[in-house]
């Protein structure tokens, strides 16, 4: 029975082992490789390319906006959902995981039928000179739709978990709604918001298919580092496709350790 | 009370922070010292070098520095992105059909292919084989593509401008050998057949054959197909058919864009030039066929030979000996669009 149970374990552990190998250390090993077949100089020199930087530059500058945005829609939302009591919050808090199960391309779409050159809006957008579409904001905007759930969804258990006891508590004694939010809730919901900031920052760097709708893939202006790999790898440049590649695992791999370490505490 | 005071504040906040994103974001983009090119797929590596070519002759002429930022992607895709609000300044599109969706959104004046020179198409190109070295299938004419054991790459014809351009060359090639109408369909319905991977744009496709290996023969734009045993050398040949069609990517300045970023002259200047001795050396050496025939000569093959092996050294790689028809004979873009690709057309009965 003991040797049946230790066959079991070590017959599970090298499935698993297994799996991650082919599906996981494999690919990401062979990219890595791929990207410095050419030598390190040729990385470097794809890794510093004029619009590889560019694309790096609106990538933070996007899984900012996102993180930002998100962040106080998270807190709002959570904060709403869980001390709140209101009709339709079952039909809100259903809307805010929408993200999560719609797909991204269908995101996209739906930008642009309501702000493209099509919509009954464009007329108005075009009289104040804002472009959404095909532009930063469209990038940014398909962005945080994409990755609004995960700060919320992160909080809202957490603030059910702890009840209302300590803030009813505050109030009593007269502290105002913001100094009740900053020394009594945050500090409960404090690593479980900067673990949701760790997601939605990975998610939002690795974006693709909602951008790509909405992007326009203008060079150097409205790509992203996920669409730079597509359009490098489409344009015969391998080892560079394969280098921005390895930049994107880089951080991802950064935002992992960080999520480790945010787990822990 | 206070509570709700205080989720008023962050929805200010928050509020607040999306106006100051969008106009921020928005004023930049009007700010022009570039126009955008919205181009299809295979003219990557010209438009980069010509844009070089271009921004310095647009400074010894103007004495002002100008940025061309491009986007690549299947042409049909990229016209419908332009429709919908994608702010190109200039469109160079696979074909004039794409461009007409663009003039029907209403973006760009009638008359286009009027504008420029040679219909408005600088270049033309035409329909050609990539086949692995060796040419193990044995493909030398359309007919050989039909064959049970060959596997055939091409773009689909829905998203693609090239892949039009492919279907019309297979069509015109059994029509010249006779066939009546349902005797092509058939012969088209067994090349789709063939059909191993019908991706949406002429790249895509090239990457499936190329990089992933897959197929026999890949029916690509000629300068594709110059570019991949460029890439690859000793790994592809190019097969020309007897007969094909002459593939002219037309060009158009977008008016309404222009208008409003108020760039019509660098617009203008920058389609214009491409028929200039310069630019249309470049693109030959890019292996678009330049429309200026005194220049076209001289990039055109010596021998008799219908496979080349590598990229020729004297940079001659023109094969002239080729029947090619044209979109009039399918009775121009409109009726050929509606008869072949529109819904329940031929292409929907030929791939079901």
């Amino acid at each position: 029975m003991r040797k049946e149970n230790k066959l079991v374990k070590w017959i599970m552990i090298s499935i698993c082992a297994l799996f991650l190998f082919v599906m996981l250390v494999l690919p990401l090993g062979y990219i890595i490789y791929t990207s410095l077949s050419d030598g390190v100089k040729s990385f470097i020199s794809s890794v510093t390319d004029e619009y590889t930087i560019k694309a790096m530059k609106l990538t933070i500058i996007t899984t900012l906006w996102a993180v930002g945005i998100n962040t106080v829609f998270g807190l709002c939302a959570s904060w709403c959902l869980t001390r709140f009591d209101f009709k339709g919050k079952k039909v809100i808090s259903a809307l805010i995981d929408l993200p999560l199960t719609i797909s991204p391309v269908i995101a996209g779409l739906v930008f642009l039928l309501t702000y493209g050159r099509q919509s009954v809006l464009y007329p108005l957008l075009e009289k104040f000179g804002i472009s959404i579409i095909f532009a930063v904001p469209g990038v940014i905007i398909a962005t945080i739709f994409v990755t609004f759930p995960y700060i919320s969804r992160e909080i809202i258990p957490v603030l059910n978990s702890i009840g209302t006891d300590e803030e009813e508590a505050a109030a009593l004694m007269g502290m105002n709604g913001f100094e009740i939010f900053r020394k009594i809730t945050f500090p409960h919901i404090r690593w479980a918001f900067l673990f949701g900031v760790v997601l939605c920052s990975a998610r939002a760097m690795g974006e693709f298919g909602a951008v790509s709708v909405l992007s326009g893939h203008l060079k150097g202006l409205t790509n992203t580092l996920p669409l730079h790999v597509e359009m490098l790898y489409q344009g015969y440049d391998f080892t560079g496709a394969f280098a921005v590649s390895s930049l994107l695992i880089l951080m991802a791999v950064v935002i992992l350790i960080l999520r480790n370490i945010l787990e822990k505490k | 009370m206070k509570k709700l005071y205080g989720v008023l504040k962050a929805v200010t906040c928050f509020v607040f922070i999306m106006c100051v994103a969008v106009v921020s974001s928005g004023c930049s983009v009007n700010k022009k010292d570039y126009i955008i090119n919205v181009s299809y797929d295979p003219t990557r590596e010209l438009y980069e070098n010509y844009n070089s070519l271009f921004e310095k002759h647009w400074k010894e002429k103007t004495g002002e520095s100008i940025e061309i930022i491009q986007s690549h992607g299947g042409s049909g895709k990229q016209a419908l992105e332009v429709a919908n609000g994608l702010e190109a300044d200039v469109v160079t599109l696979a074909l004039e059909q794409d461009i007409q969706a663009i003039a029907d959104a209403g973006m760009i004046d009638d008359g286009f292919t009027d504008e420029f020179p040679d219909e408005s198409a600088p270049y033309t190109s035409t329909i050609v084989f990539l086949v692995r070295s060796g040419n193990p299938k044995n493909i030398s004419d359309w007919g050989d593509i039909l064959k049970d054991d060959v596997g055939v790459i091409t773009p689909n014809p829905k998203t693609s401008g090239g892949a039009r351009w492919n279907y019309l060359a297979a069509w015109y090639y059994f029509e010249s050998q006779g066939q009546s109408e349902d005797e092509i369909i058939e012969s088209m319905r067994k090349l789709y057949e063939n059909v191993l991977v019908l991706d949406s744009g002429a790249r895509a496709s090239t990457t499936s054959f190329v990089e992933n290996g897959q197929g026999d023969v890949l029916i690509a734009w000629e300068n594709e197909a110059f570019l991949s045993m460029l890439e690859y050398p000793g790994e592809y040949e190019v097969v020309v058919p007897s007969t094909s069609i002459l593939c002219q990517p037309t060009v158009a300045v977008v008016d309404e864009m222009v208008k409003k970023h108020g760039t019509e002259n660098v617009a203008e200047e920058y389609l214009d030039y491409l028929y200039s001795d310069e630019a249309q050396k470049l693109e030959a050496e890019n292996y678009y066929r330049p429309v200026n025939k005194d220049i076209a000569e001289k990039y055109v093959i010596q021998e008799d030979e219908r496979v080349i092996k590598e990229v020729p050294e004297d940079g001659r790689w023109m094969v002239n000996d080729i029947e090619l028809t044209d979109i009039e004979h399918f009775g121009g873009w409109k009726e050929t669009t509606r008869k072949h690709f529109g819904d329940n057309g031929f292409f929907d009965r030929i791939y079901e």
